[in-house]
């Protein structure tokens, strides 16, 4: 069986592009729920979420039954972690029920990866891992940009916010420098730290927002993680007022730039309910392309393709 | 007590300067003669041959956990781990439960050291009590016990202002005050170096200022208290510009530097490999190529091992859950033979410096010479030996160790202590060269 997905930066770009072309065909006619499939019947796989979760730990769920596997959920604070039991003992203790893939949601960075030194005959899919990658909402943005633009290549697409402590910025940086697309962060200096822009060729950074988006393309927000900081990093107060998304900057962007945001949103923080509401916005299509990119990625790790590639 | 006797040796000796061929012979525990054709009836001769002989080397810094976490490791074991290391004398710091912050947890380690270690152990009392950072510990009565430098390693004395009465207090005793030196302000929380490889990984990052900030205090409170200043596992380059400077003025400032911190980088890291996870961090090329600089260039005094044994289950989890610190007694030569011998970078003589009379000077030991009348350690090692270390068969009870697997130049052979022969490595041990 394939090696699961827990990260972006080590994944090829013709993989990508399989995922994002096999997604497109999961997606459902407007208006129409998501059409049920047989491809993984039989299959089980294992929603494990220790760390709080509603459209990810939701939406594997529904990728994962809408395709014909079973699946399971499983939460930290139901489950016998919340005993004291260790991550190797628990995912041992899980494994041994022989599902076809765990789906993981950690709080420490690189959780997935060392479980997957441990666990090697049990493909883990990386739905988050603290402040490292997201690879599954990197492919669901670039699910959705293609739905409004025909390539990445080229494009300009400003990432807003605590870059620092954002597993989804980094996986969207990978995932669009190795598509050509050229990107800029942007932040208080203390969440934004100079070494982010050698992580991949095609990333700059800046602190003016309106530097920014300037001509953007696509305009990612990032939530305000107040729970991932130890301190105040800026002063409180201030971060709506320098790096909050407000209607007067749709003026700086291209006319047909759409503004994203990975959810849950905090309206009045990072961004205004205006821009949130206005037709820019594509929050809600990324929930859904969520569902459907899932469906790709499980087909492609637990898939009988996939077996039958090995 | 048996004599012992080393047949055809290149004793080599940093402070007589002596490097030749020769024989050493110990009786009643002390070195009696050093110099060619040694004879002695009733010896146990030992043919080293092909060997160096060198004083018994001392590591001024390692954690033997007991009292208190005997399954991580025991004085005992970590003996055993230090004698197959080439070690004839270990310090161990105050981290114990009890913390070492009086004369009874002192004398205990003592005493427990006569009965069970097969190295000779001196003890570092703490500075604080329980290492808390507020109330100074027993610091004379522990010294009356044996004790040898004060230290609140690992748990680092954030104010200033009682770093300040403690050196001023461990002057009148002529004791070393050995800093961790760690802003825990700056430091954060954090799990790694901070740097390009932590925002990579998305792990806390350690600032290299953590350590430089609280460098500079203590050469500050130092040179006013008129105390000796020792800076512990010296990581950044920063913190050994200022080590520098502060010698360049006449300040009684010396520094240790640990194998990790020059033959490992950050960017050398497996992901999220809690046996690359220590205090201070790994840090970055420019900072280890400094390090190596500062041993090559006198300004490092000795090597010291770090040696912090955590069992398998401590180890073995979320990167950010575990505890700092790796094994390090047994792979220290041969790492450092590997980094800075083989590379050219120093002579023979100054690494066993570095391991002998450096730490000795520090702790006002009178050992890390061979010299008749003095006690009989002595380290033998090959420095073209051949042979991979495998941790599992490590005399630690630990198995936390970055370099497991690694096929090294150069190692510790055998090691006398007292002139007893303590440690002799296994035929098995050696790969056919």
């Amino acid at each position: 069986m394939p090696a699961g997905l827990l990260g972006i930066e080590g994944l090829e770009r013709a993989e990508i592009e399989a995922i994002l072309v096999r997604a497109k065909y999961f997606q459902p006619p407007a208006n129409q729920s998501f059409q049920r499939y047989d491809l993984l019947r039989g299959r089980m796989i294992v929603n494990l979420f220790f760390e709080a979760s509603t459209r990810t730990r939701t939406s594997f769920e529904i990728a994962a039954k809408r395709l014909g596997a079973d699946a399971i959920s499983i939460t930290a604070a139901g489950s016998s972690v919340s005993k004291g039991e260790s991550l190797v003992d628990t995912l041992n203790t899980l494994v041994a029920m022989r599902p076809d893939a765990i789906v993981m949601r950690h709080a420490a960075s690189g959780a997935p990866h060392f479980l997957a030194r441990y666990l090697p005959r049990t493909p883990i899919i990386n739905a988050g891992d603290g402040t490292h990658e997201h690879p599954t909402q990197a492919l669901l943005d670039a699910r959705t940009i293609l739905d409004y633009r025909p390539s990445l290549e080229g494009l300009r697409v400003a990432i807003i916010g605590d870059i620092a402590h954002s597993r989804v910025a980094r996986s969207n940086i990978y995932l669009l420098s190795k598509f050509g697309a050229s990107v800029v962060l942007c932040g208080p200096a203390s969440l934004v730290p100079p070494e982010l822009a050698m992580m991949a060729p095609g990333v700059s950074i800046t602190y003016d927002i309106r530097e920014a988006i300037k001509d953007a393309d696509v305009v990612m927000m990032l939530r305000v993680q107040l729970e991932r900081q130890h301190e105040a990093a800026f002063p409180a107060g201030e971060y709506f007022q320098f790096y909050g998304l407000r209607g007067e900057h749709l003026d700086l962007v291209k006319p047909d730039a759409i503004v994203m945001h990975p959810g849950p949103i905090n309206r009045g923080r990072e961004i205004s309910s205006e821009v949130a509401d206005s037709n820019r916005s594509v929050i809600l299509n990324q929930v859904e392309n969520g569902v459907a990119v899932r469906m790709a990625v499980l087909e492609r790790i637990v898939g009988s393709h996939a077996e039958t590639a090995h | 007590m048996p004599k012992l006797l080393i047949k055809n040796a290149r004793v080599i000796d940093p402070a007589s300067g002596r490097d030749e061929q020769a024989d050493i012979l110990i009786k009643g525990g002390l070195i009696v003669r050093i110099g060619p054709g040694l004879h002695a009836t009733g010896a146990i001769a030992f043919d080293a041959a092909g060997l160096v002989a060198a004083p018994g080397f001392i590591d001024m810094h390692v954690h033997l956990r007991e009292p208190g976490f005997e399954h991580a490791e025991t004085i005992e074991s970590g003996s055993r781990a230090a004698a197959a290391g080439g070690f004839t004398s270990i310090c161990p710091m105050p981290n114990t439960h009890p913390v070492n912050d009086d004369a009874t947890v002192t004398r205990y380690i003592v005493e427990r050291a006569q009965r069970s270690a097969v190295v000779n152990v001196f003890p570092i009392g703490a500075i604080t009590k329980d290492s808390a950072g507020e109330q100074l510990a027993a610091i004379g009565s522990m010294k009356g016990a044996g004790v040898v430098a004060i230290s609140d390693d690992g748990r680092p004395v954030m104010n200033s202002r009682v770093m300040r009465r403690a050196m001023e207090f461990a002057r009148a005793f002529d004791l070393p005050v050995i800093d961790h030196c760690e802003d825990l302000n700056l430091s954060a929380d954090g799990d790694m170096h901070e740097g390009f490889v932590s925002v990579r990984l998305g792990l806390r990052g350690i600032p290299s200022s953590s350590e430089d900030v609280m460098v500079s205090r203590d050469v500050i409170l130092a040179e006013s208290a008129g105390a000796r200043f020792h800076v512990a596992h010296l990581s950044s380059s920063r913190s050994l510009d200022v080590v520098k400077r502060a010698k360049a003025s006449g300040l009684p400032v010396t520094c240790e530097v640990t194998p990790h911190h020059i033959a490992l980088t950050d960017a050398a890291m497996a992901p999220y490999d809690s046996n690359y996870k220590m205090k201070p961090p790994l840090r970055s090329e420019s900072d280890a190529a400094a390090l190596i600089e500062g041993i090559a260039s006198g300004v490092v005094d000795a090597i010291a091992t770090d040696h912090a044994p955590h069992p398998g289950s401590e180890k073995m989890q979320e990167f950010e859950k575990c505890p700092f610190g790796i094994i390090g007694l047994e792979t220290a030569l041969a790492v450092c033979l590997e980094t800075l011998v083989h590379t050219g970078r120093i002579s023979l003589a100054r690494l066993v410096e570095l391991f002998t009379t450096g730490p000795a000077r520090i702790l006002g030991l009178n050992r890390g010479r061979l010299e008749p009348g003095l006690p009989g350690d002595v380290t033998l090692f090959d420095p073209d030996l051949e042979w991979t270390y495998d941790v599992n068969r490590s005399f630690s009870k630990s198995r936390n160790s970055p370099f497991h697997g690694r096929t090294f130049r150069g190692g510790p052979v055998a090691t006398a202590v007292g002139g007893r022969i303590v440690w002799q490595r296994q035929p098995a041990e050696v790969a056919v060269r």
